[in-house]
C-alpha cells in the first residue's frame, strides 16, 4: 500500500509539473518515480488480496503462530568479498584502462559459479 | 554453510532478559570462521553493520582532517598554506567523504544493518549475502576516492555536486575525476542494494505480533530512507554514467558545444541530491525519536503522527530538486518555493511531538539524551534558515555565499554529528556489551557543541557581507577577517571533541565497564537480548503488544498502552486498558 502511495503521488505530482514547468527532465524523473512505485505496489497488492493476513500483521499474535521455518540464512560466504573486488578492478579498469578489467572479470565469473553452488548445496539466497 | 532459521520461543512476557544464559548462543557462534577470515566472509548483520560504522568513522576524522586544513587557510587573508588546486581538492573531498562516505553509510549501511533487524525480532537481513556485497561496493568506492590522491593530477577538484561544463575532460582532465565517478558509482550500488536489503526485510521478516504501526519509529524511518534511496541513487549513478561517457567516449550530453544540456546535469544531480539530503536526515530522526521517549521516561509523543511526518518529508524531498537551482534563471520558481516551504510543516509536526515526548517526562540527562537536545537546537536553526533560502528573493541574494555553507553544515551537523553521536552513545552498549564513559561523554557534547555555534554563527555573518563559498584567499580590507578567525577557533574545539571521543573509546577498550543487557531500561526489542547480541539475535521473545515489547515486559505492573493510549487488545498477555498514564 505504502508503495501504490508513492505511485500516485508522483504521477499527481507529475502531472502538476508537466502542465506548469513545460520541463521534459524533471518530467521524466517524475514519471520514472511513479512507475517505480506503482509496480511493486500493485504486486504487493495483488498477493495482499490472496493471501491469508500473516501473524507479523496480526494484532494479537503470539510467537507460536510464526512456529515453523523461517529462511535459511548463509552462515558465511567468501563470494561477497569476491564480487566486491571484482567490482573494483573491473571499475577502476575503465579509469586505467581496460587490462585492469579482465581479472576482475575473471573473478566475477568465479565468484558467480561459487554463489551459485553455495546456495544450490544450501537453500535459498 | 547455512544455518536454518526457526522462530524463537515466546518467554511469557515475564522473563527478564538476564535470567536466560547466553551460553547457547556462543556455542552457535563458535562454528563460523573467526580473526580475519570472519570479517571476510560474515554475513551476519551485525558484522557487517559493525564494519559500515567503523570504516565510515575513519572517514568521518579522515574528512575532519581536511576541513581542519581548510579552516586554518582561511584563517588569516591571502594566505598560501595551500594552493588553489590544493584547496579545491580538499573541500571536493571534505564534501564527498562526509555526504557519500560518512553521513549516509553510516546510517542506513552501518546503524540500520545493525539495528533493524534486531528491533524487529528478525534473525538476520533478508539477503544476507547481498548485504555482504553491500559493504564491499562501498569499501572498494571508498579506497577508489581515497586512492584519487595519488594519481597524477590528484584528487578531483570540481567540488562534491561535480557541475557540467567543470567537470568535462578539458577543465577537470586527469584520473582523479574518473575515480571520483566510479567510487560514486560503486557506493550508489551499494546503496540501492542496501536500500532493496532493508525493504525486503521489513516487510518479510517481521517476528509475529510485530505490525507496521507496532515498528519502532527508528524502522519506520529506514524503510521510508530505503524507498528515498531507490528512488534517488538510480539517478546519480545513470547521470555518473553519462558524465563519464562525456568525458571519454565523445558524447556531448552535458555540453552545450554537441547540442547538450549542462542544466541537464544540474536536474539530474539534484533530483538525487536533495532526497539525499532527507536520505542522510532521516534515520538520524529516528535515532533521535529513539533515545527522546527511553531518557524521558514516556511513550513517544504522536506515533502515528511521526510515521506520516516522515512519509510526508520524503515525499516532498522529491518535488523540491531545483530549489538548488533558483539562479539558473532556467526552473519554476513558484512550484520549488512552494513544496520547499512545505516541508516545513511535516518538520514542523516532528519538533512539536519531540518536544511532546519531552514535555512532563522524568529527564534523565545522559550523553545521548544530551545529543539529542543539542540536535534540536543545531538542527532548527538549520532548518530556519532553509527556510529562508526556500524564498527565491533571499536565496538570489545569499546564493553561493558562506550563508549557504552554514546553513547546510548546520542542518548535517545536526543530523548526522549530533543525532548520530547521540545514536553511537545510545547503542554502544548493546553493540559490546560496555559502557561509554558519561563524564568524557558530557566534555565531548559541551565542546562539539559550543565549537559548533563558534564555527559556524559567524559564517553566516560572512555569508550576508557577501563572501562567497569555495575561495582560497580573500582580500584583506573587506572585514572578513575576524569572523574567519572566529570560525577557525571554533572548528579546533569541534577537533578537541572529538579527540575526547576517541579517548572514550579506548577508555571502553582497555578498561571495560559491563553493560548488560538493557543498561537504559529502554523499549524496544533490541534491548530484550544479550549485550552483544548473539548469532541470529534471540533465544526467546517476549510477545509483543504494543511498539514497547521490551518495557512491557520489564514492567508488567505498569499500565499496558500503545502509542501512548490504554490498549484495546484482549488478547494481550497481560489486561490493560482500566487507567491513563499520569504523564498524558
Amino acid at each position: 500500500m505504502l508503495l501504490l502511495g508513492v505511485g500516485v503521488f508522483f504521477g499527481l505530482i507529475g502531472t502538476i509539473y508537466w502542465f506548469t514547468a513545460y520541463e521534459d527532465g524533471g518530467t521524466m524523473m517524475l514519471v520514472g518515480t511513479c512507475l517505480l512505485g506503482l509496480l511493486p505496489g500493485s504486486y504487493y497488492f495483488y498477493w495482499h488480496r490472496r493471501m491469508p493476513v500473516r501473524p507479523e500483521d496480526r494484532d494479537d499474535a503470539t510467537m507460536e503462530d510464526g512456529a515453523g521455518t523461517i529462511d535459511s540464512f548463509p552462515g558465511s560466504s567468501i563470494w561477497p568479498f569476491v564480487i566486491g573486488m571484482s567490482a573494483f578492478l573491473i571499475t577502476m579498469g575503465l579509469v586505467f584502462g581496460f587490462w585492469l578489467a579482465l581479472p576482475g572479470v575473471g573473478l566475477l565469473l568465479t565468484a558467480l559459479a561459487g554463489v551459485t553452488a553455495e546456495s544450490r548445496r544450501g537453500g535459498t539466497v | 554453510m547455512t544455518d536454518v532459521i526457526t522462530p524463537p520461543a515466546t518467554s511469557g512476557g515475564i522473563d527478564l532478559p538476564d535470567e536466560h544464559a547466553p551460553v547457547a548462543a556462543h556455542g552457535h557462534e563458535e562454528h563460523g570462521p573467526s580473526g580475519l577470515l570472519k570479517w571476510l566472509t560474515s554475513t551476519d548483520h551485525k558484522v557487517i553493520g559493525m564494519s559500515y560504522m567503523i570504516t565510515s568513522l575513519v572517514l568521518f576524522y579522515v574528512a575532519g582532517i581536511m576541513a581542519l586544513i581548510i579552516r586554518l587557510q582561511l584563517a588569516s587573508p591571502n594566505s598560501s598554506l595551500v594552493d588553489f588546486q590544493q584547496y579545491n581538492q580538499l573541500f571536493t573531498m571534505h564534501g564527498s567523504l562526509m555526504l557519500y562516505l560518512f553521513a549516509g553509510p553510516f546510517a542506513f549501511g552501518g546503524l540500520a544493518n545493525y539495528i533493524v533487524p534486531l528491533q524487529i525480532g528478525a534473525p538476520d537481513m533478508a539477503f544476507p549475502r547481498l548485504n555482504a556485497l553491500s559493504y564491499w561496493l562501498y569499501l572498494t568506492g571508498s579506497i577508489a576516492m581515497m586512492s584519487s590522491f595519488l594519481v597524477a593530477g590528484g584528487a578531483p577538484s570540481f567540488g562534491w555536486v561535480s557541475y557540467a561544463p567543470l567537470s568535462n575532460a578539458t577543465n577537470s582532465p586527469g584520473a582523479g575525476g574518473d575515480m571520483w565517478i566510479m567510487a560514486i558509482a560503486l557506493t550508489g550500488f551499494s546503496a540501492i542494494f542496501t536500500g532493496v536489503n532493508l525493504v525486503a526485510t521489513i516487510f518479510y521478516l517481521r517476528a509475529p505480533g510485530m505490525t507496521m504501526f507496532r515498528m519502532p519509529i527508528f524502522t519506520w524511518n529506514m524503510l521510508v530512507t530505503a524507498l528515498l534511496i531507490l528512488i534517488a541513487f538510480p539517478v546519480l549513478t545513470s547521470a555518473l554514467i553519462m558524465l563519464f561517457c562525456d568525458r571519454h567516449f565523445g558524447t556531448h550530453i552535458y555540453s552545450v558545444v554537441g547540442g547538450g544540456s549542462p542544466i541537464l546535469w544540474q536536474n539530474l544531480f539534484w533530483f538525487f541530491g536533495h532526497p539525499e539530503v532527507y536520505i542522510l536526515a532521516l534515520p538520524y530522526f529516528g535515532i533521535v525519536t529513539e533515545v527522546l521517549p527511553v531518557f524521558s521516561r514516556k511513550p513517544v509523543f504522536g506515533y502515528k503522527g511521526m510515521v506520516f511526518a516522515t512519509m510526508a518529508i520524503a515525499a516532498l524531498s522529491t518535488g523540491v530538486w531545483a530549489h538548488h537551482m533558483f539562479t539558473t534563471g532556467a526552473v519554476l520558481l513558484p512550484f520549488f518555493s512552494l513544496l520547499t516551504l512545505l516541508i516545513a510543516v511535516p518538520t514542523g509536526i516532528k519538533f512539536f511531538n519531540w518536544i511532546g515526548t519531552m514535555w512532563r517526562g522524568q529527564l534523565q540527562m545522559t550523553t545521548a539524551m544530551l545529543f539529542c537536545i543539542g540536535f534540536l537546537f543545531v538542527f532548527l536553526i538549520g532548518g530556519i534558515t532553509g527556510v529562508m533560502l526556500g524564498s527565491p528573493p533571499i536565496d538570489f541574494f545569499v546564493h553561493d555565499t558562506y550563508f549557504v555553507v552554514a546553513h547546510f553544515h548546520n542542518v548535517l551537523i545536526g543530523t548526522a554529528v549530533f543525532a548520530g553521536f547521540a545514536g553511537i552513545y545510545y547503542w554502544y552498549p548493546k553493540m559490546f556489551g560496555r559502557m561509554l564513559d558519561e563524564r568524557l561523554g558530557k566534555w565531548h557534547f559541551w565542546l562539539l557543541f559550543i565549537g559548533f555555534w563558534i564555527t559556524f554563527m559567524p559564517q553566516y555573518v560572512l555569508g550576508l557581507k557577501g563572501m562567497p563559498r569555495r575561495v582560497a584567499v580573500y582580500p584583506d580590507n573587506l572585514g572578513w577577517q575576524i569572523y574567519n578567525q572566529i570560525s577557525t577557533v571554533g572548528a579546533f574545539i569541534i577537533a578537541a571533541s572529538f579527540a575526547i571521543m576517541l579517548w572514550n573509546l579506548w577508555i571502553s577498550w582497555r578498561r571495560p565497564v559491563l553493560a548488560g543487557d538493557n543498561p537504559w531500561d529502554a523499549h524496544t526489542l533490541e534491548w530484550f537480548t544479550t549485550s552483544p547480541p548473539p548469532h541470529h539475535n534471540y533465544t526467546h521473545l517476549p510477545p509483543i503488544r504494543s511498539e514497547r515489547p521490551t518495557w512491557d515486559a520489564n514492567h508488567p505492573d505498569a499500565p499496558a498502552l500503545e502509542h501512548g493510549h490504554p490498549r484495546q487488545s484482549p488478547n494481550g498477555s497481560r489486561k490493560g486498558g482500566e487507567r491513563k498514564v499520569g504523564t498524558h
